[in-house]
């Protein structure tokens, strides 16, 4: 009992009673006959950390962009803290930005970067400069307060940027690929300061990014967008283990997505003829479907084990040819093709450092995987 | 097969003809990119400054030229001859006093009339669509393809007491009797405004079309209304525009000669008509050629000092 009242408060999206602290509803946005956002509605709660994840053009931007109040929408309704935002100009919203390409004020110190939002909501100064000191000072920037942006790094100014988004303490922080600059290992680091930041001073992020790694990383949930629509929101173990279409199961993560047609409809589990792999694939679970339907089963990589003999007791398997191996260090790639002409993708970890007999090109094959390690997709 | 020769000198040919034997005297192909400039400015500004600055040392006298030469060569001794007494002449005259301080009165008041009006043009234009803004530019400059002088006498038509804008006034009934508008500082000013709008504009134009829009977004985020983003953010990164423009529209506009000519009436005292009569009626060469040496660092000195500040307030 009392551990699901915590799972809730960690969790409000799971709470009925829980009021949304931002309600996206049915938005959409035109330019002109182009549709950038079309109908999404979302709502996020308080201390979240939502990621709106999306390739290029799928109108992820353009929906925070109508958050901040760069944009009106063409239709629909925002609500922040339940106050309804149509009409109110950026600088009347209770939300501060960090924009993509960071838009320090190239003639101001960083301090001045930083104080400039307190100053222009009539901060005194004296208050202004302590803010801005312990803002400097939670993003270890203190001994830079002097410099101009010019003079700074990369990840620097991402540290100014985030700096000067935060003195004001918005109830809102809308961040746009915050971390899109930085090199991997730079952004690892801001990651998980990110995240200590947003714990301790307890806003609402919501961030955009086409990184499906740095959603992973950061979200508390995920909505995935394509084509200007929402096309899942979930938590990020949902969104990669029980994605709801092709697309999702595709874009994040790697996947291997095989078509079939239903030939055995039971309660407990259905079987998909695949010619795909030459083989009929076996699911370990029942899915509301009708015979001959095509369904779409998608199996990721690290979930395929590759043996040289025929695995026992399992029921999904096929023979093939390792045709390509990747070695990343932490794990193998393997492109198996099977007899069908298929190729499979499949992962292994590298447990130990040197294996004896290891697989390797041209070696013959077969992949398998349990009966509950895919996905039944109808979309 | 050999390879057919190309009409007229190959590559190497040419190299091994001219930049060959000038690299043999030291002459990189660098200095001579940039002596060329060098050579420009030295015959045509330099050596034509230090003749001026000669004259402006010389005796005034009837002869042809009009002036008396700087010293005399016996043969064993150098006799040098110079007169300070018409730079003392333009301090006793008030008159001289009086047209420097009213020129650059009325340089300062017409580049700071063009800033007013320039900005929000320039404005305009840098945030038009594209397409349109072409077209905008080749408004503000289609202007130059008359001649100046032909666009001054024209105002001299809307201005008169029986010009265009008289005429109008007077037939809607909104005056009786005409006003004066011709030969009057007024139109001295308007005439200098519109001639030299443009050069304000361009260089404005410039620096506000490589603006930022994010930062003008990041200004209204952080909660700056439009008229603080404009004074915050706007004015300081387009500064390097205003200051381009003011010079290009002050340091002309103090020595403009054919605009007070046609426009200005008897007491508008510039310092351009000066000149032009202490040249050409008094035939007094000396006495000009000291109130243009004069001129010129009247206009030189301040630039050099504001262009000091600036370089010293960049390496910060």
């Amino acid at each position: 009992m009392t551990s699901q009242v915590a799972a809730t408060l960690q969790k409000p999206w799971l709470d009925q009673a829980e009021n949304p602290f931002v309600r996206i509803h049915r938005v959409t946005k035109k330019f002109g006959d182009f549709i950038a956002v079309h109908d999404v509605s979302i709502d996020i709660y308080k201390g979240e950390l939502f990621c709106l994840l999306g390739g290029s053009g799928c109108g992820k931007s353009t929906l925070l962009r109508m958050l901040a109040g760069f944009e009106e929408p063409s239709g629909g309704r925002i609500e922040i803290d339940g106050q309804d935002m149509a009409g109110f100009a950026p600088y009347d919203r209770p939300t501060n930005m960090m924009f993509q390409s960071y838009a320090l004020f190239p003639h101001m110190s960083v301090e001045r970067n930083v104080a400039y939002g307190l100053l222009r909501e009539g901060v005194s100064r004296a208050e202004a400069r302590d803010r801005t000191a312990e803002m400097l000072k939670m993003v270890q920037l203190e001994r830079f307060a002097g410099r101009k942006p010019h003079q700074l790094s990369g990840g620097q100014r991402q540290r100014v940027a985030l700096a000067r988004s935060l003195v004001k303490r918005p109830k809102l922080l809308l961040l746009d690929e915050p971390l899109g600059a930085l090199d991997k290992k730079l952004r690892e680091e801001t990651q998980f300061e990110l995240i200590r930041i947003q714990e301790s001073l307890g806003v609402t992020f919501i961030i955009v990014t086409h990184d499906q790694e740095e959603a992973m990383t950061l979200a508390s949930r995920i909505g995935v967008m394509n084509d200007g629509e929402i096309v899942q929101v979930g938590e990020p173990v949902e969104i990669y283990e029980y994605p709801k279409s092709r697309f999702v199961a595709d874009f994040v993560g790697s996947v291997n997505i095989l078509e079939g047609r239903v030939t055995e409809d039971e309660a407990n589990f259905i079987r998909l003829g695949c010619p795909d792999i030459g083989a009929e694939i076996h699911v370990g679970h029942g899915f509301s479907c009708t015979l001959n339907q095509t369904l779409w089963y998608a199996i990721r990589p690290e979930k395929i084990r590759l043996t040289r003999e025929r695995p026992e007791g399992r029921h999904n398997n096929a023979k093939g040819v390792v045709e390509e191996v990747a070695y990343l260090g932490n794990l193998s790639i393997y492109r198996v093709r099977l007899d069908s002409g298929r190729v499979i993708r499949a992962t292994k970890a590298n447990l130990s450092r040197h294996e004896d007999g290891a697989i390797t090109w041209d070696d013959p094959v077969w992949v398998s995987w349990d009966d509950t390690a895919g996905v039944v997709l109808s979309a | 097969m050999p390879r057919a020769q190309a009409p007229g000198m190959s590559a190497p040919a040419l190299w091994r003809w001219t930049a060959a034997p000038l690299a043999r005297l030291g002459l990189s192909g660098r200095t001579l990119v940039i002596l060329v400039p060098v050579i420009w400015l030295l015959v045509f500004f330099l050596i034509p400054f230090l003749v001026v600055a000669k004259i402006s040392l010389s005796e005034p006298m009837i002869a042809q030229p009009p002036y008396a030469p700087l010293g005399t060569w016996d043969g064993l001794r150098l006799t040098l001859d110079l007169n300070f007494g018409n730079y003392a002449f333009l301090l006793d005259d008030p008159l001289y006093l009086n047209a420097y301080v009213f020129s650059i009165q009325t340089a300062f008041v017409s580049a700071a009339l063009a800033l007013l009006i320039g900005y929000p043009m320039a404005w305009y234009i840098a945030r038009s669509p594209e397409p349109r803004r072409t077209l905008l530019l080749l408004l503000v400059i289609l202007p130059f393809w008359t001649s100046f002088l032909l666009r001054v006498y024209a105002w001299q038509g809307f201005l008169r007491s029986n010009g265009v804008i008289n005429n109008f006034l007077i037939a809607t009934g909104i005056i009786d009797t005409p006003l004066v508008m011709l030969q009057t500082n007024f139109a001295v000013y308007l005439g200098i405004v519109y001639t030299y709008l443009p050069f304000m504009i361009l260089p404005l134009y410039a620096t506000l079309v490589k603006l930022d829009d994010s930062l003008l977004e990041a200004s209204a985020d952080l909660g700056a209304r439009p008229v603080a983003t404009f004074f915050h953010v706007t004015l300081p990164l387009s500064m390097p525009g205003v200051i381009a423009g003011f010079m290009l529209v002050f340091v002309p506009a103090i020595g403009e000669f054919v605009i007070p000519e046609l426009l200005g009436g008897p007491n508008t005292l510039m310092i351009g008509k000066v000149l032009w009569g202490e040249f050409f009626s008094n035939r007094d060469w000396p006495v000009a050629s000291a109130v243009a040496i004069v001129m010129l660092v009247v206009v030189v000195v301040p630039f050099m000092l504001l262009r000091n500040a600036q370089a010293r307030a960049e390496a910060e």
